[in-house]
């Protein structure tokens, strides 16, 4: 099928590209000199970004809403016909923008931060081998498509998180994360056969004509929904799942900013977004999902407060802010989700590879009890930090607070309970992002032996870029309230259909505005004097704290309470079925059948004598037989 | 061709079977017993060219002759087979110093 909008038939290459780079990179890793790697890898995503952007501009000029780009049929068995096929359309360019953009950014920021790594090319394959995976995800006309991405990220995830794997540690943590992963996966595989059987097809175009025909709240649509809703849970680290995002902080940072910040864990939310038409006549699995936002929006925020190590924070944060986008999403406010979703991949990003940059300077240290003072020492560093902090927290005009100031309207709409709870976790993360950065940046250095210094440019440039792209990138969606056109919404509306529309009052939207702002300055200050006046440490873990204090410390001891409920009992049942099972009743079994074969194979053998003669004569026999045979029969 | 055709029908097809079931027997009882290697390769011929007489007559018989063709077909093959075998009896009296196919009872594990 070719489509008839001119040239959008190129999106092809817009996966190709970091397809190749991994080709490139991954075969020639141990021919390719140093930086060659990441210069190539670095040039194919930014070829793919500009190949995006040339599709977005076309796209909108021609004035269609979507395009399908079949590029070969990939499964046809009976009634199954699934093409391998890309969807074209607002979502989707808005996310491939965002992949490749973020990602080209990120790819020649590990230029410099992987400068001494000894598997630096490794890394690059396989940073454009999840590029790759990514766009898949994104662009996939089907349900199937998505899913290869889907798994395609999750392993490339795997990979990076456990990069430098000589530390067991990081092992640890990378098989973590695929496990929790496959606990989604199952889920959301559940669901596209379900989806599969109930419409006979995964097409997206497909599905969504023949379920606007279903009736809301049935409760067929309400289970696939469910299953579906478990894979983004999974992916998009929302409670009870969250825990894998925290520790895959052990990957270096590009990764973390890449992965576990701005592309993959969002992809649950673009799925759900993608599938808004299942989910708006789904209501319990809305409720569900504003439930779930909720609680990992604050639960997350709650849990940061109290982390020391620079990417554990920021970890507990992007769990947070995908909280929202979570919330968003059950309030139906599907478009306001994706803003918030392009917003945060700009500014924790952004954060990320601050954070990256001051490790980097630091001499790999990541406490930062130990940091301090180092706004003099890393002027850029520290700009684009506080720009990033201060989109995070959601001050005007940063792009946070239009993001954020969405969502929080919506829930206000729904009901002022939602609007308060999600404040209070606004407030929360505005508070820990500023312990953050008055701990890091301000005071005087704690650590003596490090020696921090600016990083190259080549790290600084990536980063004043999306300090611009954070700072800005909420005027691409301007309410009505401030005069704007709300453009980011009506664009992603052609693809996406939200349930809520209904505008509030101008005065209330003013009032909310001004109380969370008044609460914000507050927040700030009460930070500013707890840390840079008063210059409190935080404890270290050893010494005593009070009981509510330890608890958040610790994480709440969630990693224990699953360790106790899921991994003890399996370990116990693991044990039993080894030691009982496996080696009383299993082992002799097999072992049995070995010797009987081997005792059946010695009588056989005589037969093998080596004598010709009785081979000619068997041979002889045989045929004869056979002949007999065939006579009578 | 159709003097020879007529010749060989002024023989029944019955004795030519006879004949040639005899030769067939003769050379697989040879095979089936003989110790010689030689003597085997021979009876192996024999067998061959109980086929050979049997295809002509019936060849003869039907007015067909693609049944002629495949004789000289199998001559060659049996000829090229014959050079084999002949050789592999060349080497095998080299290295054991005799034609005995008992000999030849290493091929067992």
């Amino acid at each position: 099928m070719v489509a008839s909008i001119p040239y959008i038939t190129l999106a092809w290459l817009v996966p190709a590209f970091p397809l190749l780079g991994f080709l490139i990179t991954g075969l020639g890793k141990n021919r390719l000199k140093h930086n060659q790697a990441g210069i190539l890898a670095s040039t194919m995503v930014a070829l793919s970004f500009l190949t995006s952007l040339f599709l977005f501009f076309t796209l909108r000029s021609s004035g269609q809403e979507s395009a399908t780009i079949t590029l070969f049929n990939w499964i046809s068995a009976g009634d199954m016909k699934i093409p391998f096929a890309f969807l074209i359309d607002h979502l989707s360019i808005t996310m491939m923008l965002i992949v490749t953009g973020v990602g080209a950014l990120i790819h020649i920021y590990s230029i410099g931060y992987m400068h001494d790594d000894e598997r630096v090319n490794s890394f690059f394959a396989q940073m454009n081998l999840f590029t790759f995976s990514m766009l898949l995800l994104v662009m996939g006309a089907n349900y199937l498509i998505l899913f290869i991405g889907w798994e395609g990220v999750g392993f490339c995830s795997y990979l990076l998180i456990g990069f430098w794997f000589k530390n067991p540690e990081f092992n640890y943590a990378a098989r973590k994360a695929f496990v929790m992963n496959r606990i989604g996966d199952l889920g959301f595989i559940l669901g596209i056969i379900l989806l599969f059987f109930t419409f006979k097809s995964v097409s997206f175009t497909e599905v969504f004509t023949q379920a606007a025909t279903l009736q809301a709240g049935a409760p067929l649509i309400t289970l696939i929904t469910i299953l579906l809703l478990v894979g983004a849970v999974g992916k998009s680290a929302q409670i009870p799942l969250y825990t894998w995002l925290p520790d895959a902080m052990a990957g270096p940072t590009p990764v973390s900013a890449l992965i576990h910040a701005a592309t993959m864990v969002t992809a649950g939310i673009y799925m759900i977004a993608r599938s808004s038409i299942l989910y708006n006549l789904a209501p319990i699995t809305l409720n569900i999902m504003i439930g779930l936002g909720l609680a990992t929006a604050i639960f997350a925020a709650i849990i940061g407060l109290r982390q020391n190590d620079i990417k554990k924070v920021l970890a507990y944060s992007t769990v947070s802010q995908l909280g929202y986008m979570f919330l968003a999403l059950g309030l139906g406010a599907y478009s306001s989700a994706v803003f918030h979703l392009t917003t945060h991949a700009f500014f924790k990003a952004l954060l990320f590879l601050g954070a990256g940059s001051i490790i980097h300077a630091m001499g790999g240290e990541q406490d930062i009890r130990k940091m301090g003072g180092l706004r003099k020492k890393m002027p850029i560093t520290y700009l684009t930090f506080l720009a990033g902090t201060l989109a995070i927290s959601g001050i005007p005009p940063f792009s946070g607070f239009f993001s954020k100031d969405l969502i929080l309207n919506h829930a206000f709409e729904s009901s002022p309970i939602l609007y308060i709870l999600a404040l209070g976790g606004a407030l929360i993360t505005c508070f820990y992002m500023f312990r953050l950065l008055y701990l890091v940046f301000f005071g005087n250095q704690r650590l003596d032996t490090a020696h921090p210094h600016e990083s190259p440019r080549v790290m600084t440039i990536p980063l004043i870029i999306l300090s611009i792209l954070a700072v800005f990138g909420g005027f691409l969606n301007i309410p009505s309230l401030f005069g704007g056109e709300s453009g980011f919404s009506d664009f992603l509306h052609k693809a996406i259909t939200s349930k809520v529309t209904e505008e509030m009052g101008a005065s209330t939207e003013i009032g909310l505005i001004a109380a969370s702002l008044a609460l914000l300055g507050f927040i700030i200050f009460m930070a500013y004097r707890t840390y840079v006046k008063k210059s409190v440490i935080p404890a270290g873990d050893k010494e005593s704290q009070s009981v509510f204090a330890k608890a958040i410390s610790n994480k709440f001891y969630i990693d224990q309470i699953y360790a106790t409920l899921f991994e003890k009992p399996f370990g116990f049942l693991s044990d039993f079925f080894f030691k009982q099972i496996e080696i009383k009743v299993l082992d002799p079994i097999i072992d049995e059948i070995g010797i009987l074969t081997s005792k059946l194979g010695d009588q056989v053998r005589k037969l093998q004598q080596g004598i010709m003669s009785f081979y000619f004569f068997a041979m002889v026999a045989g045929i004869l037989l056979f002949i007999i045979f065939i006579l009578i029969v | 061709m159709k003097e020879i055709s007529s010749a060989i029908q002024l023989i029944p097809l019955e004795n030519y079977i006879g004949l040639s079931v005899a030769l067939f027997s003769i050379g697989m009882m040879g095979v089936l017993f003989r110790r010689n290697t030689i003597a085997i390769l021979m009876c192996l011929e024999l067998m061959f060219n109980s086929v050979n007489l049997l295809l002509t007559a019936f060849s003869a018989y039907h007015s067909d002759p693609a049944g002629q063709v495949f004789v000289f077909f199998i001559m060659i093959v049996a000829a090229a087979e014959i050079a084999i075998g002949l050789s592999i009896v060349v080497m095998m009296k080299r290295n054991v110093d005799s034609v005995d196919i008992n000999l030849l009872n290493r091929l067992k594990w």
